[in-house]
């Protein structure tokens, strides 16, 4: 069979059940093996939109996604959501047609080196170099996408040997000698952490992504509550824990809660689980938690100790992991009275700084307003994606997570233009799911062009643009920081986000007054097929509270 | 310190001591891995990435024809090193690595010397040769070429020692290393 075929052959071996793609010369081939697939193939109107979609199913199914694009700019295009997923460890197999294997390193048109260029930005990545690897390798990229940390992958199949005729047999066994995650977790670390967990008086547990890509939201659940420990996660780990819990602080990091940020100041023992201290949480890294000591669980050796050196180390799986230290932990037998103290004082700093914010007293609406509405109106009940800014904190603080998987947000690499793709991908794969985009007027016109798709496809997402007409994250900083010296962030009234909805075949709805908000927010969520809500609210609003760049968590203002 | 997003200006003084501390400590790499292509491109960004610059880089077949080793040296502090080498070992083609300790180690280089010999110079020339046991390996009247083997000291002795005579040219190929005793490198 042709080796295109072959490769559809293995995608369907693999459980894909869509791809996101864009067709183009070096690709020819496989566009024409889908006519006859039975693969669900979504046509995105520019491949980035493609490589966010695939990261957003994946995030919200837990399932490896799957984006295509051409050679050169085709490939180009996926640079941004290929180091994105990278950033946030998400599965993706990304597949690029290359020039014939006789033009490479010729400047040959539409040729662009493309695994030199995402080398840095891969889990791995493949050139075809023969037809007969093929079904192999595609195997071995979601093997290698799917499993110990999850992450993007790029397979770069020259266009010639796509053509070749092929012997195609399924591939069952993959081996690949210098991989192997390790996923256990070493026992007698787990056993010393209960201990120390049991001997702590100010514990925190401290939850990143890696909780919801391990699928351990149960376990981590179990654990924090086979005592009373105060659990606080990552922006990525939001879901991980529920957030109406009583032992639940909050998100912690620079736009955290002071109740989760003061605990982990002032914790004498922090229990990291696949979460890896990045800057945004530590801010001043020589004034971190400075009284604690660190259990350290990750899948990835390269992450424990890198900005925090761990006391007890642990590699393997969160889900393995934590569902053995839980059983340690109650084996040892802890007094949970020896955290009265410690909860007395979490719970003034929670009574003394809740998340608030000033209400207008007229109808101007304040944009962390319009996310307390939606989920109030949704009652919790639906997939939110964000884009990056000011918008994507005030989700994060006010929509109140519950389950993981609902939470699609750019964490890493803080990509403006991810969330409405990732809705639509997320749409794709939940398909019974209410699917919402908070996103703000600079980012979603980064990758608008989405909502075509969308409509042709009838892609139901909801998109809410908190529109300040500001590139808001960065007025703020100007006006904190850089004395107000606003430079080239004023976006103005452009587009007409209501005309430009209709003109792809969507639907537009503007709010402009508080009173509005509800009934807007429902008549967006009615809608069928994709609407978009460009919801008018406070210009000048701000972020907090904040820990300032390079500050210590203990003086955060706001 | 002056912060990233901040206006503080920041002295160049600043900039310097913020970089990564660096021991002096050479540390020499043996790395095993797939023979494939695009794997030393790989081992080599990781060290870019990180600011770090590889002092010497050998690359070669092993006794198995799928396999080849990689030694690098480079010259880091402790900590960075460790963080590179856990790294190393996420590449997924990367199947070993060691980090040899200078003392538990065998390393050799190999380095030919293009020096200048006019008349009474080159018995002089040949005499040091003999002291380090290198081989000439070709004459011609007007200059000499000598194959020294051994360890980066000895080389960096001979390269010493000749220079004065008019070093016209060197090569040296960086160092292969195997860890002493019967366990593997
Ligand atoms: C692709 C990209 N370019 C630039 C930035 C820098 N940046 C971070 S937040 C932000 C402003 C975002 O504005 P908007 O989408 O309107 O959201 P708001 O902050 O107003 O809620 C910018 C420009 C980025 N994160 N991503």
């Amino acid at each position: 069979m042709r080796a295109v075929d072959a490769v559809m052959e293995c995608l369907k071996a693999e459980g894909v059940d869509v791809v996101f793609g864009y067709p183009g010369g070096a690709n020819l081939p496989t566009y024409d093996a889908f006519v006859d697939a039975g693969i669900h193939h979504v046509l995105v109107r520019h491949e980035a939109g493609g490589g966010h979609a695939a990261a957003g199913y994946a995030k919200a199914t837990g399932k490896v996604g799957v984006a295509l694009g051409t050679s050169g700019p085709g490939a180009t295009n996926l640079v941004t959501p290929i180091m994105d997923a990278m950033m946030d460890s998400v599965p993706v197999v990304f597949l690029t047609g290359q020039v014939r294997t006789e033009l490479l390193g010729t400047d040959g048109f539409q040729e662009a080196d493309i695994l030199g260029i995402t080398m840095p930005a891969v889990k791995h990545s493949w050139m075809i170099q023969h037809p007969l690897e093929i079904p192999r390798v595609i195997h071995e990229a979601f093997h290698v996408a799917r499993t110990g940390r999850p992450g993007p992958v790029v397979v770069d199949i020259p266009m010639d040997l796509s053509r070749a005729d092929i012997p195609y047999e399924p591939v069952t066994d993959v081996r690949l000698p210098g991989y192997q995650p390790t996923t256990e977790g070493n026992v007698k670390q787990i056993r010393q952490a209960a201990k120390a967990l049991a001997a702590a008086r100010r514990p925190v547990i401290y939850a990143g992504g890696g909780v919801i890509s391990a699928g351990a939201a149960e376990e981590l659940t179990e654990f924090a509550t086979s005592d009373r420990f105060p659990v606080t996660c990552t922006l990525n780990g939001l879901g991980g824990f529920p957030a109406p819990h009583e032992q639940w602080l909050g998100m912690l990091g620079m736009h955290g809660t002071r109740a989760a940020n003061y605990a982990m100041d002032e914790a004498d023992l922090i229990c990291a689980i696949g979460a890896r201290f990045d800057d945004r949480i530590t801010g001043k890294l020589s004034e971190f938690a400075p009284r604690a000591k660190f259990i350290h669980i990750d899948i990835d050796p390269a992450e424990i100790s890198k900005n925090v050196p761990a006391h007890i180390p642990i590699v393997g799986d969160a889900k393995n992991v934590l569902t053995k230290l839980v059983n340690e932990y109650r084996a040892v037998g802890a007094d949970p009275a020896r955290l009265e103290e410690w909860w007395q004082r979490i719970h003034e700093w929670q009574e003394r700084h809740p998340l608030r914010y000033d209400d207008s007293e007229d109808g101007e609406i304040k944009p962390q307003r319009v996310v307390e509405a939606l989920y109030e109106v949704t009652g919790g009940d639906a997939i939110v994606s964000t884009d990056v800014g000011q918008h994507q904190m005030w989700a994060a603080q006010y929509f109140h997570f519950d389950k993981p998987r609902k939470w699609l947000t750019s964490g890493g690499l803080g990509t403006m233009g991810f969330g409405l793709p990732a809705a639509m991908g997320a749409q794709v794969g939940c398909k019974d799911e209410t699917v919402i985009c908070i996103t703000g007027d600079g980012s979603v016109q980064m990758n608008m062009q989405e909502m075509a798709t969308c409509a042709q496809e009838g892609i139901p997402i909801k998109v809410f643009i908190l529109n300040n007409g500001y590139l808001g994250m960065v007025r703020q900083w100007q006006q904190l920081f850089w004395d107000r010296r606003y430079s080239h962030v004023d976006m103005g009234q452009y587009p007409d986000f209501v005309k430009l909805a209709e003109a792809y075949g969507g639907s537009g709805i503007r709010i402009e007054s508080k009173d509005k908000l509800i009934d807007g927010i429902r008549q967006a969520l009615d809608t069928p097929g994709p609407v978009l809500v460009d919801v008018r609210v406070t210009r000048e609003e701000n972020v907090y509270p904040m820990i300032a760049p390079g500050a210590a968590a203990r003086d955060m203002v706001g | 310190m002056g912060e990233p997003g901040t206006k503080e200006l920041l002295s160049l003084e600043e900039l310097e001591a913020s970089g990564m501390a660096r021991s002096g400590r050479k540390h020499v790499l043996s790395i095993l891995v797939e023979n494939k292509p695009g794997v030393l491109t790989r081992i080599a960004g990781l060290f870019a990435r990180r600011g770090f610059n590889i002092d010497t880089l050998t690359v070669g077949p092993t006794d198995d024809e799928h396999i080849s080793r990689v030694t690098l040296t480079v010259d880091g502090a402790l900590h960075p090193i460790d963080q590179v080498t856990k790294q190393l070992h996420k590449l997924v083609n990367v199947l070993k690595i060691r980090d040899l300790e200078p003392d538990d180690t065998v390393a050799r280089e190999l380095a030919l010397f293009k020096i200048a010999v006019d008349g009474p110079q080159r018995a002089e020339v040949l005499q040091i040769c003999e002291i380090f046991r290198g081989n000439v390996v070709d004459v011609t009247r007007r200059a000499i070429i000598i194959e020294i083997t051994g360890s980066t000291d000895k080389i960096e002795a001979f390269e010493g020692m000749v220079r004065p005579f008019g070093l016209i040219e060197m090569m040296r190929t960086g160092e292969i290393a195997i860890s002493r005793g019967r366990s593997e490198t």
